[in-house]
């Protein structure tokens, strides 16, 4: 089917022959074709965002401020053996049958230790046998205390629907992989992904949720029900 | 004289405003809104400066938007993606007919998407036969209940849980209680496995990216997510307004949007998509289609006074705080944006003389301007309206008393005389007022004119002296 790509791209040159009013402002008695400033970038979004102090106590403190006021659940973890332990608690209590995860270095040693039926999403796997799994465990590229979000990749996080669709995801992540704020974690992305992104890069704050019905909070609403981040201090 | 249009936006508004339950439900839930929006407002350093910057990254966007169009396509092109470009709405959905057709599509899952509204997609859709299904929980329930949106981003709004219950029980037959958990839980159980056997999955986007070749999706529920994970087609539309020129712009817009759309510091998700699947990758859709579409945004390109309009980021936060909206309701608007930027673009998307009328549907009180957040100047533009609509095509009658009162004015002698005339006529005015006869029966039907005083500030003053 052939498109109208000639044509929109006409229409807007054509369109943009009259420079419109500057950026902002209610002064129609003058147009510019050019900014009065540079463009704000990345660097200077941090004199107007929420604020985050530089050192790692306080950013921590806010982040378990974030992760509490949204519902997510977190444990700070002294050594691989309490990680381990950990999981295997909540898998106690939660009576996982199923589980979905990504290899990965530190989900592949924490799978190995529990007995359960797993499914591994780096092999071809079928998307109802992950519908049925009680959780879904994930590692991610970084946690933001800012906004207290969990930033994943189709890399990182084992792709796009284990941190979807099971009912209760569970990520494992390092403390080192704490950033302060969301231009930090763009900064990241930059450096880590340059020219070759993966195909989904997500920022998941808190549980899924709803407020479509009379604008009461529903946990829930299609993704996960449940977001535990489960941090290793190294 | 009014068009049709006009004659069913003053029909429904005047009906809406006097249904005390409907401004009851609204007023409850954007009270919610108005103290989570004010307080993660606050937390910024400075909010100011922060619209600001949005509305200088989008106008650098804006007026070089064929630069930035053409940069985001080709890279989102070399990985894989194929973008259509649609000149109108026609065009947007013949393409997904076909594609749809050529896949062997039968079952379509859709996350929330404005542009899909304004083009009816959905209808053509199910013209045809497909089985469309929104997942969005509150366009579900409009969806079901068979209506349009109430608000771009709280599209079920207006209804109660309690009319959410009977609509849940006539459509799926459930029988549950009108807790808001009970009646999630049930439209989450039947939409699981919709995601899974799906064959295509339509989304929208808040935002194109030039610099990388992205599309972002800004969303609660998770929805968009399963929709663009699982089947093996994803169609994205999106409006060539929407593209910003760098990922890390999303730093600010991510925040800025979740604060004055939803009240919040940002959203549960927020995904950026760049194609389909890559071969290292465990998941994804095998296609992913981008549909730009114009349908008429080049119009409003074209009137550089007004192209801050195609800044919006659809948060909606100007129908939040809008008098009108408030008592009208969103329904009684008859278009796809609601609201004061509704009426501001909706005259260039569908025409101006059929839609002038919203344009007047305004306090001019500027909330809508004080809460964009890329800085629109909303309530200005619905005055270029009206002045756009009156020089394209005048009203005799409005011509004529102007004349009328032009001469008047600048002959102090018949002015004086007028007053005078005017002081003796308004008893009997009393005796027709709001009267099938009475000339100036919309305005005096519900108001009352002061009654003119015996001596005008003139005489009193020549006295005093």
């Amino acid at each position: 089917m052939n498109d109208s790509k000639d044509l929109i791209l006409r229409r807007i040159r054509e369109a943009l022959k009259s420079p419109a009013p500057v950026p902002g402002g209610h002064d129609y008695s003058h147009a510019e074709t050019t900014p009065t400033r540079p463009k704000p970038d990345l660097g200077s979004f941090r004199q107007f965002l929420p604020e985050v102090e530089n050192d790692f106590n306080s950013q921590w403190s806010l982040l378990s401020k974030n992760f509490t006021a949204l519902k997510t659940d977190f444990g700070l973890l002294d050594s691989k053996e309490e990680l381990t332990r950990f999981v295997q608690e909540l898998q106690r209590t939660e009576n996982w049958k199923r589980i979905g995860y990504h290899r990965g270095g530190l989900t592949t040693p924490i799978i190995d230790s529990i007995q359960t039926e797993k499914v591994c999403v780096n092999d071809p796997y079928d998307c109802q046998d992950l519908e049925k799994c009680d959780v879904g465990i994930s590692e991610c590229d970084a946690i933001v205390a800012q906004t207290g979000s969990i930033l994943i990749t189709a890399r990182s996080a084992g792709g796009r629907g284990l941190s979807a669709l099971p009912p209760h995801h569970l990520i494992l992540a390092r403390t080192s992989q704490m950033v302060s704020d969301l231009p930090a974690a763009y900064d990241l992305l930059y450096q880590r992904y340059g020219q070759s992104y993966p195909s989904m890069i997500s920022f998941i704050t808190g549980p899924s949720r709803t407020g479509d019905i009379e604008r009461i909070v529903v946990l829930g609403a299609h993704g996960p029900k449940k977001l535990t981040v489960a941090i290793l201090k190294d | 004289m009014s068009t049709g249009y006009a004659k069913e936006f003053k029909e429904n508004s005047g009906r809406m405003s006097q249904d005390l339950t409907h401004r009851a439900v609204i007023k409850k839930a954007l009270n919610a809104y108005e103290v989570k929006r004010d307080e993660n407002r606050s937390k910024y350093l400075d909010w100011q400066e922060a619209r600001q910057a949005a509305a200088e990254i989008k106008w650098e966007a804006v007026n070089h938007l064929d630069r930035y169009l053409l940069e985001m396509t080709e890279k989102l092109e070399a990985r894989g993606t194929k973008v259509f470009w649609a000149s109108n709405a026609e065009e947007a959905r013949n393409y997904v007919i076909n594609l749809s057709q050529e896949k062997k599509v039968q079952s379509i899952i859709k996350s929330k998407t404005m542009t899909s509204e304004e083009i009816h997609l959905n209808s053509a859709l199910e013209k045809l036969g497909y089985d469309v299904i929104e997942s969005d929980l509150g366009e579900y329930i409009v969806q079901l209940n068979e209506e349009a949106p109430y608000h771009l981003v709280f599209p079920a709004m207006h209804l109660t849980r309690g009319q959410i219950k009977e609509i849940f029980k006539k459509k799926l037959g459930s029988n549950t209680s009108d807790q808001p958990e009970e009646l999630t839980m049930v439209a989450r159980d039947i939409m699981r496995q919709k995601y899974l056997t799906a064959d295509m999955g339509i989304s929208g986007a808040n935002f194109g990216v030039a610099e990388t070749g992205m599309i972002s999706i800004t969303e609660n529920e998770g929805n968009a997510r399963l929709t663009t994970s699982f089947p093996k087609i994803h169609v994205a539309l999106m409006g060539i307004e929407k593209v910003l020129p760098k990922l890390g712009d999303l730093a600010l817009f991510l925040p800025l949007l979740a604060t004055a759309g939803g009240g919040q510091q940002i959203t549960c998700y927020n995904t950026m998509i760049g194609g389909p699947r890559l071969n290292d990758e465990v998941d994804g859709p095998e296609e992913f289609h981008l549909v730009l579409i114009d349908n008429r945004r080049t119009e409003l390109l074209s009137d550089a006074e007004q192209r801050d309009a195609l800044h919006c980021i659809r948060c909606a936060a100007c129908l939040n705080v809008c008098p009108i909206f408030k008592s009208s309701g969103g329904h009684s608007y008859g278009t796809t944006y609601q609201g004061p930027i509704g009426s501001v673009i909706t005259p260039h998307l569908r025409g101006l003389q059929d839609w002038k009328h919203l344009s007047l549907a305004s306090s001019l009180c500027a909330s809508c301007t004080d809460v964009c957040p890329v800085k629109i100047d909303i309530h200005h533009h619905l005055l270029h309206n009206r002045r756009n609509a009156v020089s394209q095509s005048p009203v005799w009658w409005e011509k004529i008393a102007f004349i009328g009162f032009t001469f008047a004015t600048a002959i102090p002698a018949l002015f004086q005389l007028s007053i005078k005339i005017a002081r003796l006529l308004q008893p009997l005015h009393g005796l027709i007022k709001g009267s099938l006869i009475d000339p100036a029966r919309a305005w005096t039907q519900t108001r009352d004119l002061p009654e003119i005083p015996a001596k005008s500030f003139r005489q009193q003053w020549k006295e005093r002296k």
